[in-house]
């Protein structure tokens, strides 16, 4: 089977592999029918996440028809077309059963601290993902979710992530209403959260970026204000000018480990290595939320550590909400939301590309070439 | 006292009084089940049989039900990992290796594309096509850049051999 191949950082190529096998009697081989490109997967295409192995598989958005199952899968049969949450989730640890299902305990041996995750390194589990034709999809019982008479496959490839994750980065944010919400990061999931924001009912979303194409999307997609920091002096007393001298109710890191926008943190982060990327969006974050605020942090960091102004969290009373999304446990209310028309999830997608040239959608998503907000790979 | 097995610290005075059941900060993210004081002695799946070397992190007592198979350690930059993962997550001694490991075996790649006799198409791997069609001008620029430094380099040379 055809799938992506990742050679080194910056260097991914297309090659045939073997097909995927049943490894477990809860495992099912879906036909992949769409995968996607994520933010996520730039961190592992710069060579930002320990023990990314040369030879891996990439891809943890994806939808398909069930291939094949093993003998213990009850709530999938073969032809099944299926959205896989990117979580690979057992669904009986203490941590799946508490909804937490991106942090099962059950399905990545290699570290403690994530749990497994489809075509993410082995540091998240050592899966190949759904940048492929065919892929391996363990506890089939638990993440796979048959998509909806009458859901378009591209608002369902969004719900293995970018819309759950947009939509945790809200909640997490405890938003009441009347508050004042800032999100850094005009990407996907930036522009998801934003617009997922006003379920929680805010009388001001305001976005973050530093790239114009983006902030004007945002600004449509997602009805918020969007502000440009490159054109700031100072993106801290900014905000803080903004929000009447006060600091925002909610900020929310929708950037990660990839940020721009303070030189030292650049350097020692993305260029040195000697911190797990640059921490710039989270420690704007911190600065520029109100005392007593709340920080929801989705944007991804690595190991092993960051330099954010802890200080700061401890003297302003900040409360530091974070994780990776719960896919499953969101999915009935959003697609409620998806199919209410509340949500327009494949709004974002703005290019299609052939599995096949998979080199070349990487580098558009990564250089941000062409206007890219959300790029799908189709087989 | 404390460590001792018949301990009980119900009985130091005011335990338990002000706990408040609502004060879940993790809510509405978790459903608080109050199993986690069963730690890790849950109901679990069949065991995924290993059929390649995993490394595991040495932070749990063994391999978790399932996992990936893909890509076993091996070469140097196995050598490297098996090295990482003597130690924990908590380590540099952990995560800056399986660093090293990832640019060596980027390296054993190369060796081993051109040892099948495969020589790799850095450009389109890079997806130089796509930089070309839609940011033409920042490649002329790298392009003209990589090339005067080039000439410079060429030219401090020539003089060296000049003068000597
Ligand atoms: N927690 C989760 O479950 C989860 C799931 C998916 C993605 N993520 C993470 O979310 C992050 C965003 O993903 P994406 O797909 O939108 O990626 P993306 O790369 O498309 O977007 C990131 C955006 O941040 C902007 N940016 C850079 N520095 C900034 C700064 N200092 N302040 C404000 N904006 C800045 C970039 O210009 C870019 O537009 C990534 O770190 C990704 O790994 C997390
Ligand atoms: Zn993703
Ligand atoms: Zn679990």
């Amino acid at each position: 089977m055809l799938a992506m191949n990742y050679r080194g950082p910056y260097r991914v190529r297309m090659e045939r592999k073997p097909m995927p096998e049943l490894l477990h009697p809860e495992d099912a081989i879906v036909r992949v029918t769409r995968s996607c490109i994520c933010g996520s997967d730039l961190h592992l295409y710069h060579g930002m996440v320990p023990d990314t192995r040369v030879g891996s598989t990439f891809g943890h958005e994806f939808t398909g028809v069930v291939e094949e199952v093993g003998p213990l899968v009850k709530n999938l049969k073969v032809g099944d077309q299926v959205l896989v949450p990117f979580n690979i989730a057992c669904g009986k640890c203490n941590f799946c059963k508490q909804g937490l299902y991106g942090n099962c305990h059950e399905s990545n041996p290699m570290a403690t601290a994530v749990g497994g995750i489809f075509g993410y390194s082995h540091t998240a589990g050592g899966f190949d993902g759904g940048q492929a034709e065919y892929v391996r999809v363990p506890y089939a019982d638990v993440g796979p979710t048959v998509i909806p008479e009458g859901m378009d496959p591209d608002d369902a490839v969004l719900l293995t992530d970018v819309v759950p994750t947009g939509y945790q980065a809200a909640e997490m944010g405890g938003i009441k209403e009347g508050d004042t919400v800032v999100i850094f990061g005009a990407g996907p999931i930036g522009i998801m959260a934003a617009r997922c924001a006003w379920f929680f009912g805010p009388s001001r979303v305001i976005i973050i970026d530093h790239i114009d194409y983006r902030l004007e999307f945002a600004r449509n997609y997602a009805k918020c204000e969007a502000y440009n920091f490159k054109s700031m002096k100072d993106p801290v007393v900014f905000l803080k000018r903004i929000t009447d001298w006060y600091g925002a109710d909610v900020c929310i890191d929708c950037v990660g480990c990839e940020a721009e926008g303070n030189p030292l943190q650049t350097l020692s982060g993305r260029v040195m290595l000697m911190q797990a990327g640059a921490g710039t969006a989270l420690q704007w974050a911190i600065n520029s939320v109100k005392k007593g605020g709340i920080v929801s942090v989705v944007g991804v960091y690595g190991p092993p550590f960051n330099l954010i102004p802890i200080g700061n969290v401890l003297n302003k009373g900040i409360t530091l909400r974070a994780n990776q999304a719960s896919v499953k446990r969101l999915l009935p209310r959003l697609i409620d939301h998806v199919q209410s028309g509340r949500l327009d999830p494949k709004g974002l997608i703005t290019h299609r590309i052939p599995l096949s040239e998979a080199p070349d959608a990487y580098r558009i998503f990564s250089s941000k070439l062409d206007n890219c907000i959300k790029t799908v790979l189709v087989p | 006292m404390a460590n001792s097995e018949n301990f009980d610290y119900r009985q130091i005075p005011g335990w338990g009084m002000d706990a408040d059941p609502e004060n879940e900060p993790t809510y509405p993210m978790k459903n608080y089940t109050g199993d986690d004081h069963k730690r890790i002695n849950y109901e679990r799946s069949q065991q995924q049989e290993p059929d390649v070397e995993i490394l595991m992190s040495n932070e749990r007592p063994a391999l978790s039900r399932v996992f990936g198979n893909t890509v076993p350690p091996s070469g140097l930059s196995g050598a490297i990992r098996r090295y990482a993962f003597r130690h924990s997550e908590d380590s540099y001694r952990h995560w800056l290796p399986l660093i090293l490991a990832d640019r060596v075996n980027m390296v054993e790649g190369v060796i081993d594309d051109l040892s099948r006799g495969y020589i790799p198409d850095i450009c389109t791997e890079r997806g130089w096509k796509a930089e070309w069609k839609y940011n033409p001008a920042g490649v002329a620029k790298k392009v003209a850049i990589a090339a005067a430094a080039g000439l410079l380099i060429y030219w401090s040379c020539r003089k060296k051999h000049s003068k000597s």
